[in-house]
């Protein structure tokens, strides 16, 4: 199975895939903000009274600022890179879980199998973000949760769905004639997983990934939206809610409310233009190599 | 003599696609009377599955049909309109689809997918006579009535089959594609459903074009043979004469390649592959794969000419 | 129809274990916390409503001694999951003596209304959009509706509240910002100005849901609209000459609805979550509301039985879908589950 050669593969795929093309531009550009903003401006200047309050953009304030004094351009870069690191913690650790769970279910089955496929029932019959609220309200102090810590959090329910999807599709591989022949041939069910399945399953763990990242940063949004998690530390949840404590409808304050939403109006269009992108990717058959 | 039911005159059907045009089918042409049996035959990529669809005008998008005619029953089915042509389906012109096991709706019962066809063709019948039809239908087929009120999915591949024969007929066409009707089927079921085709169209007059490309299925049912390859028509004849003496190098080919009891374990193919519907050689099609080829061939088209009454080959041996 | 029984217990067996394996978690939670929501709630008397701090501990003590916290582990879990059982969800801590029952009593009915009909809406509107853009007979001018609709249900519903309160209630000023109704107004159901009032406030809460539904609805219908009519039967039915119409609705939609209505069942908890944070944006006063507020105060009988009472609500649905879908899809038969 070709997967295009290299660089230069990736870069026709780019040019047939628009959509894919496009979300990846977004998503490299919020990160070059966030990243590259975050080394020039400090972290400092998102604190409250670092700024005059209620401040329209201006020259000095070029994103404005909020009621606290808040800097709001100083606000949106580190609470990007706090939301997105969220995001990319609770995504990739829920994949990683995930991944190992639909390995391991899939392929050996058995009474493993069916404890974990029950826990996974349930939990899909659950409301996964209120099990996040219960959570992550009831952890102490939950005002001094890290990064880290809150993406880990957050992983307690991402692993879900990428096991029940891996387990699938290990589940249909695992009949198919070139796994047969592996088997035949005498390679260890370890072996096989590694060697034989893993390289098919690559696009398909490329999707899940980003889908679990874009899961991570909605779940990190909502919790933070309600209040639960680090309320000093800039991020764009955060934002959201110290704007409605502060009632910026009311006063008016347009800049407060608009900055969030289009950071992550642009985070969500990112992920999904790549998941449109990556379609082609992952489905060989709708795959317009000749 | 009558005029023949069905007359396909220089029909072509191509496929754009970003490479340039797939001639799938090119410049073929034949005759059939009502009642008769013709079967047509070809390797995959001959052209014949797209001859069944053409004929239906099913043909989609990139597909068109580029010229020709198709001319049944004095009317030209490539003039019609869709409306039209939508009437035409089923009452005049019926298919029988290959033995996949999909062809009928896994969710409405089989005595409404019979009666369905009918009455979008407005014909009118009371609750009672549409029982009986259905019945009457599913006995010809030889299925048992309570066949009527199940679904597709408690069927076997064979009594399915049959639910769509039962189907074709329900308006009583005057002619009949079956395009590989019984392929998905095994030996034994396949005979019962080439048993009932051709009782039904003995009973019923039909004319049937059965599409396969099992010779030997062919020689057991029909009454005419079309031979096609990469597009084009080769040969047409009687069965018994095609068989008794074939004429074309192709369909010398195929007979021979056919499993005689007494060769056992004698096997010939055809050596080669088909070439390209995309740019297919210069002068005949076959000439790349043909034992009897010589230099005319790579140079001009043979033309489809009549050498016997019934009989017509594409071969320059016989202009020759 | 014979309704095998074997089938049926086997969806209550799930359905109980689910519920119990809720209401475990629901119970362990709390006692897996270092936080301690009474002693939290004293503190917050005394800061905020000047109590005195003398006597703080025996009042902790006998508050503890009231829900039933001194008592050990086991009983607590015995008496909780008998209480549960009864749809006894207890008092909350908060806002005592009023019990959690009462609190979603009150609630959910506000919170059913708007998100009953954005849902039903979103699902109808949404699965004819993708049930026609995704047939190819239709127009080519639909499609065009599919990128915006993608672009809402990418992003979550209470954002999309957030853009929606400000252009139309804040600049537009067609919509009210908050609530549920004009506080100014008497709280009347039996006159039709309220009614509209109510009406009126319930509808961008609504529209949020509904704009972020719709998109997904339409996505997944149209895909399998495309699957579909590639099938087999489908071309068989233009060969039978049938009429577009009919080849549409019972040949095409027929099969593609019954996934759809499935999918409906298992969006359900999502569904729940989402209004959640849409009644928060919009301060509606609906069951998702009343739970921010009691994160807030960590109120945590009123957290966790509104958790569970929609736990409880969302796998009864799917249950109930489990039940009905064999009787509409011919093909499944009540062993096969």
């Amino acid at each position: 199975m070709q997967r295009g050669q290299g660089f230069k593969g990736f870069l026709s795929y780019i040019r047939r895939n628009p959509a894919f093309g496009l979300g990846l531009f977004i998503l490299v550009a919020l990160l070059v903000f966030a990243g590259v903003g975050s080394l020039v401006v400090s972290e400092e200047d998102a604190q409250p009274l670092s700024a005059t309050p209620n401040s329209e953009p201006t020259g000095e304030y070029p994103f404005g600022t909020d009621s606290t004094g808040r800097n709001l351009l100083a606000q949106m870069i580190h609470g990007t890179r706090v939301t997105l690191s969220i995001g990319m913690i609770a995504g990739s650790v829920g994949l990683a879980i995930g991944t190992v769970l639909g390995f391991m279910t899939g392929y050996f089955g058995g009474i493993f199998d069916t404890i974990v496929k029950f826990i996974v029932d349930v939990l899909m019959t659950i409301p996964q973000f209120l099990l996040l609220v219960m959570i992550a309200s009831s952890v102490p102090e939950p005002d001094k949760l890290t990064i880290v810590q809150m993406g880990l959090i957050l992983s307690l329910i991402s692993w879900v769905r990428p096991t029940r999807a891996i387990r699938a599709q290990i589940l249909s591989m695992r009949e198919r004639a070139f796994v047969m022949m592996a088997k035949l041939s005498g390679m260890s069910g370890m072996e096989i997983i590694i060697k034989e399945m893993m390289p098919n399953l690559m696009p398909y763990l490329a999707i899940s990934l980003a889908t679990a990242v874009n899961g991570g940063v909605v779940s990190s949004l909502g919790l933070q939206t309600l209040g639960i998690g680090n309320l000093r530390r800039p991020s764009l949840g955060m934002t959201i809610y110290w704007l409605r404590y502060y009632n910026a409808f009311l006063q008016g304050y347009w800049w407060w409310i608009l900055e969030p939403v289009i950071v992550v109006v642009l985070i969500f269009a990112a992920f999904l233009l790549l998941s449109i992108g990556m379609d082609e990717f992952a489905n060989p058959r709708t795959r317009r190599t000749v | 003599m009558s005029e023949s039911l069905l007359q396909i005159k220089d029909l072509k059907v191509y496929y754009h696609v970003e490479a340039g045009a797939v001639q799938a089918v090119d410049d073929v042409s034949f005759t059939l009377d009502s009642g008769v049996k013709m079967g047509l035959v070809g390797e995959s990529g001959s052209g014949k599955s797209t001859m069944a669809l053409a004929m239906m005008r099913m043909i989609k998008p990139p597909g068109k049909i580029e010229g020709g005619q198709m001319i049944l029953g004095g009317t030209d089915l490539v003039g019609l309109t869709p409306e039209q042509m939508r009437q035409t389906r089923l009452s005049k012109l019926a298919m029988i689809p290959q033995g996949a096991m999909n062809s009928l709706n896994p969710v409405v019962t089989i005595e409404k997918q019979i009666l369905d066809g009918p009455l979008d063709h407005g014909v009118v019948m009371s609750k009672d006579e549409r029982a009986d039809r259905v019945i009457e239908l599913l006995e010809m087929v030889d299925l048992a009535p309570k066949v009527a009120k199940m679904f597709p999915h408690e069927l076997s591949g064979g009594m399915k089959q049959r639910v769509t024969v039962a189907q074709s007929i329900s308006m009583e066409p005057d002619m009949i594609i079956a395009d590989e009707p019984t392929s998905a089927l095994d030996v034994v079921i396949q005979r019962q459903v080439m048993e009932t085709i051709n009782r039904l169209q003995s009973e019923l007059g039909l004319a049937v074009i059965l599409i396969g490309h099992d010779m030997g299925l062919m020689a057991q049912s029909v009454d005419r043979l079309a031979v096609m390859y990469a597009g084009k028509m080769m040969e047409i004849g009687q069965t018994r004469a095609m068989f008794e003496e074939p004429l074309h190098p192709y369909t010398q080919l195929l007979i021979q390649s056919l499993p005689v009891l007494e060769n056992k374990g004698i096997f010939s193919g055809i050596p080669g592959i088909t070439p390209s519907l995309l740019n297919p050689p210069e002068g005949c099609v076959f000439h790349t794969r043909c034992p009897k080829a010589f230099d005319l061939c790579s140079a001009k088209t043979p033309a489809f000419i009549e050498v016997s009454p019934g009989r017509q080959v594409a071969c320059h041996l016989q202009t020759a | 129809m014979r309704i095998p029984i074997g089938y049926v217990l086997k969806r209550v067996g799930f359905l109980i274990l689910v519920l119990w394996t809720a209401a475990t978690i629901n119970f362990l939670l709390p006692k897996l916390t270092p936080r301690d929501p009474v002693q939290e709630q004293v503190n917050l008397k005394i800061a905020t409503m000047g109590v005195s701090s003398e006597g703080a501990t025996e009042m902790v003590e006998s508050l503890k001694e009231l829900y039933g916290l001194d008592k050990p582990l086991w009983q607590q879990y015995t008496t909780y999951i008998w209480n549960t059982a009864r749809f006894d969800l207890g008092f909350s801590i908060a806002n005592y003596p009023k019990r959690v029952n009462e609190i979603i009593g009150e609630t959910i009915w506000w919170t059913l209304g708007f998100v009953l009909t954005a849902t039903v809406l979103a699902f109808i509107l949404g699965t004819v959009i993708g049930a026609l853009v995704g047939w190819s007979k239709t127009s080519k001018y639909l499609s065009w509706l599919m990128p915006p609709l993608a672009l809402f249900s990418a992003v979550p519903a209470f954002i999309l509240a957030l853009v929606l309160i400000y252009y139309l209630a804040f600049k537009a000023q067609w919509f009210p910002l908050r609530g549920g109704y004009d506080p100014l107004i008497d709280l009347d159901w039996s006159s039709w100005s309220f009614i509209l009032d109510v009406a009126h406030h319930a509808a961008l809460p609504a529209i949020s849901l509904l704009l972020v539904s719709i998109g997904g609805w339409s996505l997944t219908m149209r895909a399998m609209m495309v699957t579909v009519e590639g099938a087999d039967y489908i071309t068989f039915a233009e060969a039978k000459g049938l009429t577009g119409t009919r080849i549409f609705f019972q040949y095409a939609l027929r099969n593609t609805l019954l996934p759809q209505v499935t999918a409906l069942a298992m969006q359900l908890g999502f569904i729940v979550s989402g209004s959640t944070l849409v009644e928060n944006m919009f301060g509606y006063p609906g069951i998702g509301r009343r739970l921010g507020a009691a994160i807030t105060a960590f109120d945590y009988p009123v957290i966790y039985g509104i958790v569970f009472f929609l736990v409880v609500g969302i796998a009864l649905a799917t249950f109930l879908v489990d039940l009905i879908y064999p009787l509409l899809d011919p093909r499944i038969s009540y062993e096969g589950g």
